[in-house]
């Protein structure tokens, strides 16, 4: 199940990779599979975006592979870091792994911080826990990290909590905790999506900035596709537990390769261009203990034929770096390259080839 | 033609107790006008706290406000929850961000859809209640079967429509949707969307539409307001409003949505967050974070004025147009 993947032919094993990497929950007495069989690679400082709609698997995934879900999740395959088997690690050489080489942050930030403590004491655990500072050499560094992260005022802000700071704010404080044990990569679960739009711009800058100030690499879960284009070198999508489409963000959205994908795309409302009707993907995401047979996405795939049902599709190369796990992808890359070349000029460049059947159903809706 | 809805001068403040004991007033939403004709969306844009949630329970009289007026089909809407009020309100209805909070989970849907009709003593014309219910159920895209399913037994997406299914039951002229899609995932906001706007194009009610989401609002409105802070900065015809904004504040929340299109676009990135609307400001309430702001910003309060056709926006850059040449 290893597939190549763009940039992976260096001598150096690469930063992170999952192989076969599978995820299930304990449930009565069986088990519920829910992420199915993954390959993904980062190398050294690239931003992956993993995007999806919510149940597809993307915070499961990368929890379970830092053994952060308990014994209730059970994992199959392999998580390498820099070349070394996460699976061998202990306990605590996996704390070290969390939050020193693998920094995370996640959604909610204030729930994320501990309420009674003050931001200074957890900025002061991280610094010693992975880098052995204390007293004043922790103050100091701690000061470093609040000015890196944008905050002012950073001595009056150590002595406060949680709940005195604004959502924005106290994201910016979990970046600067993750940022304490100077990790290889950043794991960013929706780390923007609680926040208002001029913060969350505030938030996608900030974590630019310091990529580029430290070549950190980045794995970004996002709903948002805008989010992922905005930082992301490359693109996973996730659907029912699987990926189903990865290459570099432009191919990605120039030229989606799998009808999710493209669906994603036509459900999403702009700003720019002409308004047209929405074009939604029909139904939901199938729960993990009731998955269709054969391709999980056929119930809602307009392209879906009857030997779609029949097993389940691989990835497969559809361009340059670029995979898709579409049993029609031969036939509908042909399909798609045509109605682009038809309608070359006539749509948004971003999505020129993105077409769906029914597209002339869409109706502009500015009269 | 008078308006549906016309709001004037309307401001909501709240006490809020300080640190030491101390009161403060909250200016949750602090002079704020416009009308909403019969059959159209007014979408409502702005970041949390701005005071669009505020304005929506204002117009539906859920909450009095400290001064103001609010008309609905020429009759002033107060919060007396009197008999006058509850007719009025047979004819707003509400659907907010989460429709399992909105829903009574001991009761099937299809109770909750026929509800309405057997609170407001409704017939619902030549048809039973229930198949008035089932008649929505329909519009709404769900199938009969799901009529005897408790909520949770239900998706986001399908609960959405049920609330929206009992919104409509009694045929209102007014729907006031706050948020009314931020839960959803992208494919099935996108199904809701479509759907507001059929039914809209099917029954002819007027959207108040609230939301954070540009994109959303873009797709969905006739009009836009932009708040911030209490008030409205910018309104105006969405599609000029986003691709050519007048106010400083529009012009950066437009330019923070990140899009799949432009990647390499210049964002302009506002520092600091939105000020707590208990010490507001003085002069222009956004000068403390906007990039253009300049002593008189400091000031003097910025009226909303027309700026040009079909547009107000309240900045003293803006050079204001007379009403004739706006007209014009
Ligand atoms: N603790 C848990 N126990 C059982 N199932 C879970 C648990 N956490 C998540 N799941 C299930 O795993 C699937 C993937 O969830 P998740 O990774 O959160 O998706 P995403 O991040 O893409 O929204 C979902 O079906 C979810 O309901
Ligand atoms: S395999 Fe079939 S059902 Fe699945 S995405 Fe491709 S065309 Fe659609
Ligand atoms: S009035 Fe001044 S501070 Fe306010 S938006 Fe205009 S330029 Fe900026
Ligand atoms: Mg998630």
């Amino acid at each position: 199940m290893l597939h190549p993947v763009p940039g992976s032919t260096g001598a150096a094993p690469p930063l992170l990779s999952l192989e076969d990497f599978t995820v299930a929950f304990a449930q009565g007495a069986g088990r519920t599979r829910v992420v199915h069989g993954i390959d993904l690679t980062l190398q050294r400082g690239e931003a992956l975006g993993i995007v999806g709609e919510s149940g597809c698997g993307k915070s499961v995934t990368w929890l379970a592979a830092l053994r952060l879900l308990g014994k209730r999740a059970v994992t199959t395959g392999r998580v390498l870091l820099n070349g070394r088997d996460l699976s061998g690690f202990s306990e605590r050489e996996l704390a070290d792994v969390r939050g020193g080489r693998i920094g995370l942050i996640f959604q909610d930030p204030t729930s994320c911080l501990n309420p009674i403590l003050r931001i200074g004491t957890q900025i002061g655990e991280a610094l010693r826990l992975h880098r052995g500072l204390t007293g004043k050499a922790a103050e100091r560094e701690a000061l470093r990290l609040l000015d890196r992260v944008g905050i002012a005022d950073a001595p009056r802000r150590l002595r406060q909590h949680a709940h005195e700071l604004s959502g924005g704010m106290n994201q910016r404080v979990m970046i600067a905790i993750a940022l304490a044990g100077e990790p290889d990569v950043l794991v960013a679960d929706e780390p923007t999506t609680a926040l208002d739009a001029t913060i969350q711009a505030q938030i996608l800058d900030l974590i630019r900035d310091i990529r580029r100030d430290t070549g950190m690499g980045l794995v970004l879960i996002s709903h948002d596709l805008g989010v992922i284009a905005d930082l992301c070198d490359r693109v996973a999508v996730m659907y029912a537990g699987r990926v189903v489409e990865t290459a570099a963000t432009q191919d990605l959205l120039g030229s989606p390769r799998h009808p999710y994908t493209r669906g994603l795309l036509a459900a999403l409302p702009s700003l720019e261009g002409p308004r047209v009707r929405l074009t939604p993907v029909g139904g939901t995401v199938p729960s993990p203990d009731a998955m269709p047979p054969g391709c999980a996405f056929a119930p809602r795939c307009a392209y879906a034929e009857a030997h779609c049902g029949n097993g389940i599709p691989v990835l497969q190369p559809a361009g340059t770096g670029h995979l898709s796990a579409c049993r029609r992808l031969d036939a509908l890359m042909g399909e798609w390259q045509r109605q682009a070349a038809r309608e070359a000029g006539r749509h948004d460049p971003v999505v020129q080839d993105l077409d769906w059947p029914n597209r002339d159903r869409q109706r502009e809706l500015s009269a | 033609m008078t308006p549906l809805l016309n709001v004037r001068d309307l401001a909501c403040r709240y006490r809020v107790t300080g640190k030491r004991g101390e009161t403060h007033w909250l200016h949750a939403v602090d002079g704020v006008n416009f009308t909403l004709d019969a059959g159209r969306t007014l979408g409502v844009v702005g970041e949390s706290g701005c005071g669009k949630s505020t304005t929506a329970k204002l117009v539906l009289g859920l909450q009095p406000a400290s001064r103001g007026r609010i008309t609905f089909a020429g009759e002033p809407v107060s919060a007396t929850r009197d008999s006058h009020w509850r007719a009025m309100r047979r004819r707003m209805q509400m659907v907010h961000q989460d429709p399992l909070a909105a829903l009574d989970r001991r009761l099937t849907v299809g109770e909750q859809v026929i509800e309405p009709l057997i609170i407001h003593g409704l017939k619902g014309g030549p048809q039973t209640p229930r198949e008035r219910a089932l008649a929505l159920f329909d519009a709404v895209g769900l199938r009969a079967a799901m009529f005897e399913r408790y909520p949770h037994e239900l998706s986001g997406g399908q609960r959405q429509r049920v609330v929206l299914a009992r919104a409509l039951v009694l045929d209102p002229e007014l729907v006031v949707c706050d948020e009314p899609i931020s839960a959803l995932d992208v494919s099935v906001a996108a199904q809701v969307i479509n759907l507001l706007q059929d039914l809209q194009g099917r029954f002819g009610m007027a959207y108040l539409f609230i939301s954070h989401d540009l994109k959303v609002v873009r797709q969905i409105a006739d009009e836009v307001a932009v708040m911030y802070l209490g008030r409205i900065v910018e309104q105006g015809a969405p599609d000029d409003l986003f691709h050519t904004p007048a106010h400083p504040y529009t012009e950066a929340l437009v330019s923070a949505i990140p899009t799949v299109g432009q990647r390499d676009r210049k964002r302009i990135v506002l520092a600091g967050d939105p000020p707590n609307p208990v010490d507001r400001p003085a002069g222009c309430a956004f000068h403390p974070r906007c990039p253009r702001a300049t002593a008189i910003c400091r000031s003097e309060v910025p009226p909303l004025r027309p700026v040009a056709e079909g547009r107000l926006a309240a900045c003293h850059l803006v050079p204001a147009v007379s009403a004739r040449s706006a007209a014009a």
